[in-house]
């Protein structure tokens, strides 16, 4: 009895010594790899300062209305005035579309405006 | 094999020779004692040896765990860490809105070893190619000398980089660095301040506030529990942009030679603008002025640290406080004889406005004399009390590292001439913010409110002032003067504007008297006086308006349409309506059921 439980004993050992060196390595790889995960999420934070520093710089007020000025023949756009806000009532309803013309009448009129028509 | 104490053989032949059989016993007994003791000493020599084996083995573990530590370079336990560990950066700052005010860019240091330089001459030659600043000849000579370090660059752009890589001297290094950059240049540049380098080192370097928000908040911006959330101001971007157009135009038309303008939600307090001109560029701040007046160096906040007489606007105060003690109504007649004799002084208005005027007038035309006979009847003790509940009498607690040094200029002796002169704003020095506070005061249902620079969702009403009966009269009166009184320029269509001009002669920085043809002129605006929302303080320094055929230097020709201009552009971008007058809409009625 007393045999086979040192038998236990040591094969127990030899088990756990096997399962903590591999948890050991298992644990090194993880931070291996949580460092290197690390590095990579500072690079993207680092590229994501880098842009949002540019988005600003390049949506500074300053250039922004220097930018409406040069535009203004394309895009016409004014600072925001007191009458550029309406009123609901001043929206018109949506026009009817125009029903297709089934039976058309020939007027005399229109020959005429065709011949006159210089060119 | 045990000896037995009595052996038998021994004792026998003991007893023939007539011996004492118990010495035998007694023999035998001590010598298994001095047996079984020489075994225990043993034993316990060997635990012993074991103990101190080890505690030499403990000793040596931690000895040695101590050297390592002590040799090894410092690192961040990475698997146990908490939190974030990347962000380490210095933190943004943002307007309310979140659009970014400061950021961190990343850039590189130049430095040089020259000891392991090949050819100094031509690294020398060539870095005096790239940076302008810098000299070849002395270059040269550092590069020769006796020095075996030497910092070239505190940061530089990447094409500056690669240019000092091209030279390909193994002297220069580089080390990297945050830089700290202000994308809308210079945008709020007195709320922000700037920052500059603190304790450099070669593989990095310390970004710390030298003014403003950044000073004042340098301890939280450098936190890392924060990771890395930005510091949210109460500062509209767009709205402060307009602000600071407009008020530059206003400035140069107005032939100012500062202005400032303050626009404050009443309720919370919060700053939603402010801006301070001249001013200048947060990324390369300006030494500060060794000579000179302090105040004319754009480095100087006017809104915060600029303590002007701010003159009539002050009347609106006496006026609120004589209402609120029950000595007059809007109706009273005063009497506005001008000039009014006190002792050796003379109280003049601009013009004579007649014997009598009502407080309403007194207000809409603005007469010193009418608002110091209503001082006289608060008195000097009552006055300061009021004063001091609105917050004229000390610094404003603004989150700004300048707002102790606005602390407001009090007369030595509050005497009654003292009490009627403060009546109408002069005697007593104030910032704009100061104005800004105890004007959102006057028009906010009458409760104290203190400005802030932080965003405040959440306002609680402070303290009460004035009741709000009080308080609408305030902004009826105040209404009345842009509609038919001094601010005549100051109506905005749809906007409701209501407000109170103040012309103060500038006293003479030496001392003795006033300078007779420089003025501060104020406006302070609140809007739409239907439902008061913001207070707009402008104020110019010195202005001139030379379009007619004399100059013309009151509030009512120059602050104020600058400040109609503020409003007609901002009000929309805080989101307000216009109160336009459309008609009603033809054909439809509205019926509900």
């Amino acid at each position: 009895m007393r045999g086979f439980l040192y038998v236990f004993a040591a094969l127990a050992v030899i088990g756990l010594a096997f399962w903590a060196y591999q948890e050991n390595y298992t644990t090194q790889t993880a931070v291996r790899e949580v460092r290197g995960l690390y590095s990579e999420i500072g690079a993207a934070h680092d590229r994501l300062q880098m842009l949002r520093a540019e988005w600003a710089y390049l949506n500074r007020p300053d250039r922004l209305a220097d930018l409406a000025d040069l535009n203004f023949d394309r895009l016409g756009l004014l600072p925001l005035r007191p009458e550029a806000f309406g009123q609901v009532g001043q929206i018109i309803y949506p026009i009817p579309p125009i029903l297709p013309i089934t039976d058309p009448i020939e007027l005399s009129s229109d020959t005429l405006a065709l011949e006159e028509d210089p060119l | 094999m045990r000896t037995p104490l009595r052996p038998l053989a021994r004792i026998l032949k003991a007893r023939e020779k007539g011996e004492n059989p118990d010495v035998i016993e007694a023999e035998n007994r001590a010598r298994r004692h001095a047996a079984e003791q020489d075994k225990a000493r043993s034993r316990a020599e060997g635990r012993l040896l074991l103990l101190g084996l080890m505690f030499f083995c403990a000793f040596i573990v931690i000895g040695g765990r101590m050297g390592t530590l002590a040799s090894s370079v410092p690192e961040e336990p990475r698997a146990a860490a908490e939190g974030n560990p990347i962000i380490g950066q210095r933190a943004d700052i943002v307007d309310r809105n979140g659009r970014l005010l400061a950021t961190n860019l990343d850039t590189f240091s130049l430095y040089a070893h020259p000891r392991q330089m090949v050819d100094p001459a031509r690294t020398a030659t060539q870095l005096a190619a790239i940076f302008p600043e810098m000299d070849a000849d002395r270059l040269l000579a550092d590069f020769t000398g006796e020095r075996r370090f030497l910092w070239l660059r505190r940061q530089m752009s990447p094409e500056q980089m690669q240019a000092v890589h091209d030279i390909g001297s193994p002297g220069l290094l580089f080390g990297p660095r945050e830089m700290r950059l202000y994308p809308n240049g210079s945008l709020a540049a007195h709320i922000l301040g700037g920052a500059r380098y603190g304790r450099e080192g070669v593989s990095s370097a310390e970004v710390i506030g030298v003014a403003g928000v950044e000073r004042q908040f340098d301890t939280f911006l450098r936190d890392p529990a924060n990771e890395g959330a930005p510091l949210q101001l109460s500062i509209d971007l767009s709205v402060q942009a307009a602000t600071e157009q407009v008020l530059a135009g206003g400035m140069a038309l107005m032939n100012a030679k500062g202005a400032t303008a303050v626009l404050m939600d009443i309720h919370s307090g919060e700053i939603i603008a402010m801006a301070s001109l001249p001013d200048f560029d947060p990324n390369s701040r300006p030494q500060v002025a060794t000579t000179g007046d302090q105040s004319d160096s754009p480095l100087f906040n006017r809104a915060v640290q600029g303590v002007y007489e701010l003159g009539s606007v002050f009347k609106l105060f006496t006026i609120a406080q004589a209402m609120e003690l029950g000595l007059v109504n809007a109706n009273t007649m005063i009497d506005t004889t001008s000039p009014l004799t006190w002792g050796r002084f003379r109280i003049r208005d601009f013009r004579n406005y007649g014997p009598q005027n009502s407080v309403t007038n007194v207000i809409v035309k603005s007469s010193n004399v009418g608002t110091a006979r209503i001082a006289i009847q608060i008195g000097a003790e009552r006055q300061r009390d009021f004063l001091g509940q609105l917050g004229l009498l000390r610094a404003t607690s603004v989150e700004m590292i300048e707002a102790p040094t606005g602390a407001p200029l009090l007369p030595r002796n509050w005497s009654e001439i003292s009490t009627m002169t403060i009546s109408y704003g002069h005697g007593l020095s104030s910032s704009p913010l100061h104005l800004a506070a105890a004007y959102a005061a006057m028009v906010n249902g009458g409760t104290a409110v203190q400005p802030t620079l932080l965003p405040n969702p959440n306002p609680q009403p402070g303290p009460r002032v004035i009741s709000e009966a009080v308080s609408r009269s305030m902004v009826s009166m105040l209404r009345d003067t842009v509609t038919e009184g001094t601010a005549s320029m100051g109506d905005v269509a749809g906007y409701e504007v209501g407000g109170k001009t103040g012309t103060a002669d500038k006293p003479r920085a030496a001392g003795g008297g006033y300078y007779p043809d420089k003025v501060i002129s104020t406006f302070a605006a609140v809007f739409p006086a239907s439902d008061p929302q913001y207070v707009l303080i402008t104020t110019l320094d010195e202005p001139v308006e030379t379009s007619g055929t004399e100059p013309r230097r009151t509030a009512g020709w120059t602050a104020v349409p600058v400040a109609a201009e503020i409003i007609r552009r901002t009000a929309p971008l805080l989101g307000l309506r216009p109160q336009m007058d459309m008609g009603e809409p033809v054909g439809v009625t509205l019926t509900s059921n």
